[in-house]
């Protein structure tokens, strides 16, 4: 992967293109999964959520690109109030998300897929594309340019005219980080970008991430710690639903309430090297992921 | 010889009606999961209409293209009127809410037009084309030949929608995944009415092209629409160029059933070839390993 410009778009980078979200509440008939949650991501910056799982993050990652609707909190970016919108219209704000079970559609081939991520910038009405009009032919190139150069960006260029399921996983998970930069967003969400790539893979992603974060706001969940500590700027952690703590990757890492809630009571160790506590979350992270796919699956 | 070339023909005409009311149902099939009893019906509705205008102008196309329209219009209006409400629900709500719109709209025939047979003008003659002595039979009739120009010029076009257009892709994408297509932007709710609209014009097209042979009364399409179903069925539901291949296949077959076995017996090869790949390929002629919940 080489670092550059994901599309120097109308509305990328502004500097007020912060995340603040204010009381998030949600429940699941009688279970909590979020309670009172607040956060805030900067701009241009990368914001890792981290917590064990069913700590909620992915619950939190819905209610941000509006597939839950939280009973009570309210979310603004960039000044503005998104909560109790639609998932298109957050779309058309320039807020795209990447899925944990990736989710590209199978029937269409990979540069259709990502043009689909285009989709929201497409300025061709419903009609002169129905009829087939000039406009429309017009911006049917101009989609399939952009999804290329995503495509490139993240360097599965050439596997632009395969079926997504002929690829293998970490390619298709680049197609659909693609397809989420191809709509030049203001607020990236990644969830679990990292989810069974390689280490090369890893270091790629990771200077992937950092930038992008020069174009948009990005926020990620993830249950690599290698990752989030050298790439996050700013780092929140939920348990049970709650932030338990807050602060840059140093501050979390020195931080005693977050090991014990995020390594669990059996795997406290004598000396607490970070060493320990890396290799111990790689070993979790299989049944995180497996639990993750689960909550997914129900949405 | 003749007897096969004119029961070949014959076939692939009446093949491409059941063709296009299997296209239309794949339509709504990728749209919104679901099968539509009332297409057929709707079909029927739209004939009446056209019916009416072509008696009051006396303009064949005027009462086309209105046909045409009209299925346009109320396909996307009973997506969003009578379909929509009952999305999310339990897949069984839709499966009623179609068969009592079909109960509906024939009911209102009835009560509108009365219950008569009532002949159809076609465009252009239905006398067969006869090269010397060799007679082609009714299938090389320019009727039967507008028929076909017409139902592939349709799924020509709609192949040109889905293949080349924004709009396309973004039907396509909301046909595998509403969820992720909306997460992308997509307006899936618009996506969905547009997939019924176009659905009502393709079945308003079958129903002006094959009422002639039928005669038009409340209950005219229901045949029809149980074959159109059995092709949309042997193209595997999902696919709109396995549903014309499936009509081909269909029409052809039927013919031949009715040509050497007996004339009585095409509709109940029908519904035994809908039972056979129901049974076999439940996914369809053409379908690789794709399995389908119902």
């Amino acid at each position: 992967m080489n670092s550059g410009s994901p599309g120097a778009g109308e509305h990328t980078g502004a500097v007020d293109d912060s995340l603040d979200v204010r009381g998030i509440t949600v429940h699941f008939g009688g279970l909590v999964a979020l309670d009172d949650v607040s956060l805030s991501a900067a701009a241009r910056q990368v914001t890792g959520i981290i917590g064990p799982n069913g700590a909620g993050k992915t619950t939190l990652l819905n209610v941000l690109c509006g597939f839950v609707r939280p009973q009570a909190g309210t979310i603004a970016f960039g000044g503005r109030q998104l909560s109790r919108m639609r998932p298109h219209r957050l779309a058309r704000l320039g807020i795209a998300r990447t899925l944990q079970g990736i989710g590209l559609f199978s029937g269409l081939t990979v540069v259709e897929n990502v043009m689909v991520g285009a989709t929201s910038r497409s300025r061709a009405g419903f009609w002169s594309g129905l009829l087939g009009l000039p406009r429309s032919d017009h911006d049917e190139r101009r989609l399939r340019d952009d999804a290329m150069r995503a495509l490139e960006l993240v360097g599965v260029g050439e596997h632009a005219e395969a079926m997504p399921d002929t690829l293998a996983h970490g390619l298709r998970k680049r197609v659909a980080l693609a397809r989420a930069l191809v709509a030049r967003p203001r607020l990236l969400l990644l969830d679990e970008p990292a989810s069974g790539l390689s280490d090369s893979e890893l270091a790629d992603l990771g200077d992937l991430m950092t930038s992008l974060a020069e174009q948009c706001t990005v926020v990620v969940i993830e249950h690599r710690m290698d990752l989030m500590m050298s790439v996050c700027q700013q780092i929140f952690v939920l348990d049970f639903g709650k932030v338990i703590a807050a602060g840059t990757p140093e501050q979390i890492q020195a931080d005693p309430a977050v090991t014990a809630a995020y390594l669990g009571s059996d795997v406290v160790t004598s000396d607490g090297t970070e060493q320990d506590a890396a290799a111990a979350d790689g070993a979790s992270g299989n049944a995180a992921r497996a639990a993750g796919q689960h909550e997914e699956a129900s949405q | 010889m003749q007897e096969f070339v004119e029961f070949t023909l014959g076939g692939v005409s009446d093949g491409v009606i059941y063709a296009a009311i299997g296209l239309s149902l794949v339509l709504i099939w990728r749209a919104t999961r679901v099968l539509n009893y009332a297409q057929g019906g709707l079909a029927m509705f739209t004939s009446y209409i056209a019916l009416m205008v072509i008696n009051a102008t006396g303009n064949y196309w005027l009462g086309f293209v209105v046909a045409l329209a009209a299925g346009l219009v109320i396909g996307g209006v009973v997506e969003r009127v009578v379909i929509r409400p009952a999305a999310g629900k339990p897949h069984l709500n839709t499966v009623i809410v179609t068969i009592g719109l079909l109960i509906l709209v024939e009911g209102l025939a009835g009560i509108i037009y009365g219950s008569k047979n009532r002949s159809f003008p076609t465009p252009y003659s239905i006398v067969g084309a006869k090269i010397g002595s060799f007679d082609l039979g009714e299938g090389a009739s320019p009727s039967a030949i507008f028929t076909a120009v017409a139902v592939l010029a349709a799924a020509g076009l709609l192949a040109v929608l889905f293949r080349y257009t924004p709009v396309g892709l973004r039907m396509r994408a909301s046909a595998f995944s509403g969820t992720v297509a909306q997460l992308m932007g997509v307006r899936v709710g618009r996506i969905t009415t547009l997939g019924w609209a176009l659905a009502g014009l393709i079945g308003a097209l079958a129903g002006m092209l094959v009422t002639p042979q039928t005669f038009l009364y409340p209950n005219s399409m229901d045949s029809i629409f149980v074959l159109g179903f059995t092709a949309a069925v042997i193209g595997g539901l999902d696919s709109p160029g396995g549903a014309i291949v499936g009509g081909l296949i269909l029409g052809v077959l039927l013919n031949y059933v009715t040509g050497y076995v007996g004339s009585n017996l095409p509709e109940l090869a029908g519904l035994a070839l809908l039972i056979l790949v129901l049974m076999f390929r439940p996914s369809g002629l053409f379908a690789s390993t794709a399995t389908r919940q119902v």
